[in-house]
């Protein structure tokens, strides 16, 4: 059975419709990248899930619970986007805290602070610390117990390129154990490899909901070729090919991605004329839009 | 109970790194202190022994003092953690939102406890060295304390409920001192003027001594005065002290704090982020 399942979901602020009839299931050990424009409903639809927030329509189950239930809160963690704590704690008594809220060992803080690199911070009072380092507080409270399901509000934003790499790792282990992490990003780049499924949300409703290589499948967005040709013979080159001309030698082609094939045949064929071939698959970003655009009336 | 615990420690290490143990124990100590200095004068005419006196001078400003506390640590307890975005994920921990308010109860309670344990001591200290008589007054002075805590809890409580209902901490604080002062000083002022106006009617004898037990300050002040003959003369109010029984008074100082965790938690309940 999945950890999350969300069928319909409907949630209305006044007049403005947040989330739009969301369905979609995380299961076991799945990693599910939530995408979409800053407010085009990511944080709502996890406000729900926590059970934060009500919802108006539709059916959410967390762990076989509603959202919020005590039986799930004991297993799902939670990282808010700019995660807060009281400035006069250290990050040690604040981890020990939560520990215990959690009926966990409060001796396990220094364990877990030295798993988001830390342990050398952790008498330190978090009023002290940079953006990042709170982040990776957060991320140290988010680890604690065994959670079946982790929910992720930008968690990676702060952080520099190697924490994200480490963090990303720390999700890869919790993900081989079993749990489920949803998590939210602006960028489909940096979730790429790190995530089995991808979720896009637009003005509330899901416009995609496929693993990458089938989201690009589904775009079926152009593929641009670039034919760079022999001293003097790009003329002849753009020719027979087709495409326009650019910067002396090369030749930019653009056609669709079944097309793939018969174009490297003809560019083959050539053979002499070409000095190099370069394919361009259409952007993440380009993916990103292409579906972020998609908004059904 | 764990988490509670869990909740109150964290509390009471932030209340002593933002000075506000320090604070409230130097206040009361040197509230206490500078009354008992100018409480020595009437000694010897009233011929109570100095720690009864002692114990009317503090009953006066304990009214005012540990309310105002008592408010003062209080009403930050929510509206801060919304303030600072730290709220949401406290929601998300499998605790109840009663457990998180009676964390932070216990917290602030002992921070109270401490600063009215060291004030008082301090004015009984003095009072028992500068008159050997002063053994005497040793149970109104124990009653006073107690009582003391019971206000200070009954104001904590009233405070998470303005704290819960205001979200915001400035707006929490205004509402904190209007509650202060409406309860503490305008009260007071409203029946006395409508007493006056009545001349002795039906209100100052039927609704007047319910209004004043009503309060939880004036049934503290009730309840000490009452209890106590040789303080009883150094009241505005103690007149009407005789007309209730010192059970009712008890009874409301009782049902205050209750009544204000009550509100506090119903009105948490409401509480989404």
């Amino acid at each position: 059975m999945p950890n999350l399942i969300l069928s319909r979901l409907t949630k209305t602020f006044g007049v403005t419709r947040a989330l739009r009839d969301v369905s979609f299931t995380v299961a076991p050990g799945e990693r599910i990248a939530l995408l979409g424009h800053n407010g085009a409903g990511k944080s709502t639809l996890m406000k729900i899930v926590l059970g934060l927030i009500p919802f108006d329509g539709g059916m959410a189950t967390v762990l076989g619970a509603a959202p919020g239930d005590r039986a799930a809160r004991r297993q799902v963690a939670y990282l808010p986007e700019n995660v807060a704590f009281h400035p006069a704690l250290t990050g040690l008594e604040q981890i020990r805290t939560y520990l215990r809220l959690r009926g966990e060992a409060a001796r396990d803080a220094m364990g877990l602070l030295d798993r988001v690199g830390l342990a050398d911070a952790a008498t330190r009072r978090i009023g002290t610390y940079s953006k990042g380092m709170r982040q990776r507080v957060g991320l140290a409270q988010a680890l604690i117990g065994k959670p079946r399901l982790l929910v992720l509000d930008e968690p990676t934003s702060g952080l520099d390129p190697v924490s994200r790499r480490d963090f990303y790792a720390t999700l890869d282990g919790l993900a081989a154990d079993g749990a489920s992490i949803l998590l939210s990003s602006h960028a489909l780049t940096e979730v790429e490899a790190r995530t089995d499924r991808i979720v896009i949300l637009s003005q509330g409703a899901m416009v995609a909901n496929a693993s990458l290589a089938q989201l690009r499948q589904q775009a079926a967005l152009p593929i641009q070729m670039q034919v760079r040709a022999r001293d003097g013979a790009a003329d002849m080159v753009a020719e027979s090919l087709g495409g326009a001309r650019f910067n002396g030698a090369t030749v930019n082609l653009n056609f669709a991605p079944d097309q793939k094939l018969a174009r490297l045949t003809q560019v083959t064929a050539l053979g002499a004329l070409i000095e190099d071939v370069e394919v361009i698959p259409p952007s993440l970003e380009d993916i990103y839009s292409h579906f972020s655009k998609q908004v059904r009336p | 109970m764990n988490a509670i615990l869990a909740i109150s420690a964290a509390e009471f290490r932030i209340a002593l790194r933002n000075r506000w143990v320090a604070i409230a124990v130097a206040m009361m100590a040197l509230f206490s202190l500078v009354l008992t200095g100018a409480g020595s004068a009437p000694t010897g005419i009233l011929g109570a022994d100095r720690l009864s006196v002692t114990v009317a001078s503090l009953t006066s400003l304990a009214v005012y003092l540990v309310p105002l506390v008592a408010l003062l640590m209080s009403f930050d307890a929510i509206a801060g953690e919304v303030e600072r975005g730290t709220l949401p994920l406290m929601l998300t921990y499998p605790l109840g939102r009663v457990e998180i308010l009676l964390g932070n109860f216990i917290a602030h309670m002992l921070t109270l406890t401490l600063a009215v344990a060291i004030g008082y001591g301090l004015a009984a200290g003095v009072a028992i060295w500068a008159d050997p008589r002063a053994s005497a007054g040793v149970p109104a002075m124990v009653r006073l304390f107690w009582t003391s805590l019971i206000l200070g809890a009954a104001f904590v409580a009233i405070g998470y409920a303005i704290s819960v209902i205001a979200r915001r901490p400035g707006a929490a604080a205004g509402l904190a001192i209007a509650i202060w002062l409406v309860l503490i000083v305008l009260y007071d002022l409203g029946l006395l003027a409508a007493v006056v106006t009545d001349d002795g009617g039906r209100f100052t004898t039927e609704i007047f001594p319910w209004l004043l037990v009503g309060n939880p300050a004036d049934a503290f002040r009730l309840y000490n005065l009452s209890a106590s003959d040789a303080t009883a003369a150094a009241a505005g109010v103690g007149a009407a002290a005789h007309a209730i029984p010192p059970a009712y008074a008890l009874a409301s100082i009782l049902l205050w704090p209750l009544l204000g965790l009550g509100l506090a938690v119903l009105a948490f309940r409401k509480v989404t982020s």
